[in-house]
């Protein structure tokens, strides 16, 4: 029997069992798009998250206080139990190693912050003028905190756009003062909208001055430095270099965490791959449901088409054609199947990626791949039974209409 | 040549063993017309059945055009029942989702003939049995007459030089059937081996040799002067 023949007569017989059919591309559909728009997600959050990593900068080196061996996930979890604090000094030192461009020390507190009768509680940065570039930052308005030395401390602040927009509704915030905490500040400048900064919305924030943060917050040690490399082939030197300056400045006690971006990142990568894998292994259950469905309902196929079978063998079949006749309609069931499960699944992503715009949606070229296959494979195993059961039938029987 | 040589064909039926086939020795030569009677059960039906290869003989030689065929595995009797043997049922037994062209290309289909090939034989078939106007109608479109002569457009379609008929007029009316035996009988003056198993006297008295079973047994064989 030709090839062409045989998708022929197969097809022909699907169309003519219409419900059927559409049943079991239903199935196989489902399964299918399952795969894809669950892989989609995993992917899309990893994607999101590598995306918010790198946007920081891949030469990017964070030091926090504490010693863990535990890299990723926020580094300020770890800060909990500090043995040295972390100075002003320690960070003013790291300038002195070659190949480091800049540093921004960083110290976060929440405290109410007030203009006139308007008063929110927003999270309140400690930093300096570097902060700017090693963040990415753009300014709306006015300008960031003037450069100078660490010690400084100065009454200026900058607002994060919403903060602005909240506690000065008329919109004339730049040159207004504010209060934070118990202090006055004069605002010199407003955030734009865009940069990134994991944990925090960035309209959301005031900056002030590393010094005056930590008045305003009594505490004598950084939150975390953050240090950018001149070029990217320096970074593990550096980061050796930070290591041991420290340790020397803390009386040879290795207690700070230097870490960087990409290895935060790779620890990301790795969570969020575990996770696709997992939604992946979710939905290919499905799959497998479907292909039992196909044996199911193909056995319902061969008894139902029993004499037909029977007169296929009368007019010269062998076996192996009855075989590939019922074989070719599992598989191009399940192929169509698949082929519309891919398109639903495309669908579902687009949809998902218009309500949520942030979210890069696109399943792994190897799900996609991977969810065809299974697809079509269970087309075969489970086709493959029923199918034989067909080419077994003897013809005498068969022709009878009994089983 | 048909030569079956002590066939039979043996059933268990529970604790019971059913003779339908027993010991039946026949010999039919090439372009002879014969039918075939018997009360129910006395196995005519077996008897084609085990002469179209669609049932093996439990025992006894059977050969066909002068080779023995009880040796041969399923793929060389599908081989052999594709190219010389055409079956004609009571109940026509056509795909109903594919119409009288491709039903008479079935057999074609099957033995991987090419598309022209297959549509130059099958135009001349349909057309041999009057049915060109009906090529593109699904066998629910046809009337019992029509549905018999494309059964038979099908059969003969691989030009075998045996046709196997099983009550081929059965399900038909008088004149459908008078219709379908005409377009077999025409067959065989152009020199197919023409079988047919019926219950119908006048039928069967069309036929040149008449052969009896009961119990699985030929009890006469007799042959009678050309029809007219």
């Amino acid at each position: 029997m030709r090839f062409a023949d045989l998708l022929h007569l197969a097809s022909e017989s699907l169309v003519r069992a219409r419900l059927r059919s559409v049943m079991m591309l239903v199935a196989m559909a489902i399964g299918v798009a399952a795969v894809v728009v669950l892989t989609s997600l995993g992917e899309g959050a990893r994607r999101y998250v590598t995306g918010e990593f790198q946007a920081l900068g891949a030469d990017l080196l964070i030091v926090f206080p504490g010693r863990s061996e535990t890299t990723g996930a926020q580094p300020g979890m770890f800060a909990g139990e500090t043995p040295r604090d972390l100075t002003l000094d320690d960070a003013r030192s790291l300038l002195r190693i070659p190949g480091v461009q800049r540093i921004a020390p960083l110290v976060i507190g929440s405290v109410p912050v007030s203009a006139g009768e308007l008063s929110r509680e927003v999270p309140v940065i400690g930093t300096t003028s570097e902060f700017l570039v090693v963040r990415s930052l753009k300014m709306a308005q006015g300008s960031f905190l003037p450069a100078g030395d660490l010690d400084r401390d100065m009454a200026v602040c900058v607002l994060g756009s919403k903060v602005s927009s909240e506690l000065f509704p008329r919109g004339q915030s730049l040159g207004a003062t504010v209060r934070i905490g118990e202090r006055r500040f004069r605002v010199i400048g407003v955030l734009g909208d865009a940069g990134r900064s994991i944990g925090f919305d960035l309209q959301e924030i005031v900056v002030i001055p590393v010094s005056s943060a930590m008045q305003l917050f009594n505490i004598g040690s950084l939150f975390r430095i953050m240090i950018t490399a001149r070029e990217r082939d320096a970074m593990p030197r550096i980061q050796q270099a930070v290591r041991a300056q420290l340790a020397e400045r803390h009386q040879g006690e290795e207690d700070v965490t230097v870490v960087t971006q990409d290895a935060v990142l790779a620890t990301f990568n790795r969570i969020f791959t575990a996770l696709t894998l997992t939604l992946a292994g979710i939905a290919s259950i499905s799959l497998g449901v479907a292909g039992i469905l196909i044996m199911n309902v193909m056995l319902v196929a061969v008894s139902q088409r029993t004499s037909e079978v029977g007169l296929m063998k009368a007019l010269g079949a062998r076996g192996r054609q009855i075989t590939a006749l019922f074989l070719a309609e599992a598989v191009l069931l399940s192929l169509v199947g698949a082929c519309c499960g891919l398109a639903v699944g495309y669908a579902a992503d687009w949809v998902i990626g218009r309500v949520y715009p942030a979210l890069p949606l696109a399943p792994p070229v190897w799900a996609v791949v991977l969810a065809v296959l299974i697809a079509v494979a269970s087309g075969v195993i489970f086709g493959l039974l029923p199918a034989r059961r067909a080419a077994r039938l003897d013809p005498v029987v068969a022709l009878a209409g009994r089983r | 040549m048909i030569e079956l040589r002590d066939s039979s064909r043996h059933f268990q039926v529970g604790e019971q063993l059913v003779k339908a086939l027993d010991s039946v020795s026949l010999s039919i030569g090439d372009g002879e017309y014969v039918s075939i009677m018997g009360p129910s059960g006395s196995g005519k039906s077996t008897l084609l059945n085990v002469i179209g290869l669609l049932d093996r003989p439990s025992g006894g030689q059977y050969l066909l055009d002068g080779r023995e065929t009880t040796s041969l595995d399923d793929d060389e009797l599908a081989h052999v029942r594709a190219h010389k043997i055409g079956f004609i049922f009571q109940s026509f037994h056509l795909v109903p989702r594919l119409t009288a062209f491709e039903n008479v290309e079935l057999p074609m289909v099957l033995a991987s003939l090419l598309p022209a090939e297959r549509r130059r034989r099958a135009e001349a078939m349909l057309a041999s049995l009057n049915l060109m106007d009906r090529a593109h109608h699904r066998p629910d479109q046809l009337s019992g007459g029509q549905r018999q002569r494309v059964a038979i457009a099908r059969a003969m379609v691989m030009e075998p030089t045996v046709l196997l008929a099983d009550e081929p007029t059965g399900n038909l009316d008088h004149v459908s059937g008078a219709e379908v035996l005409a377009a077999l009988e025409s067959l065989n003056a152009r020199g197919i081996t023409l079988l047919v198993v019926t219950h119908d006297d006048e039928v069967a008295a069309r036929a040149r040799r008449h052969v009896r079973m009961r119990d699985g047994r030929i009890v006469t064989d007799e042959r009678s002067g050309p029809p007219g």
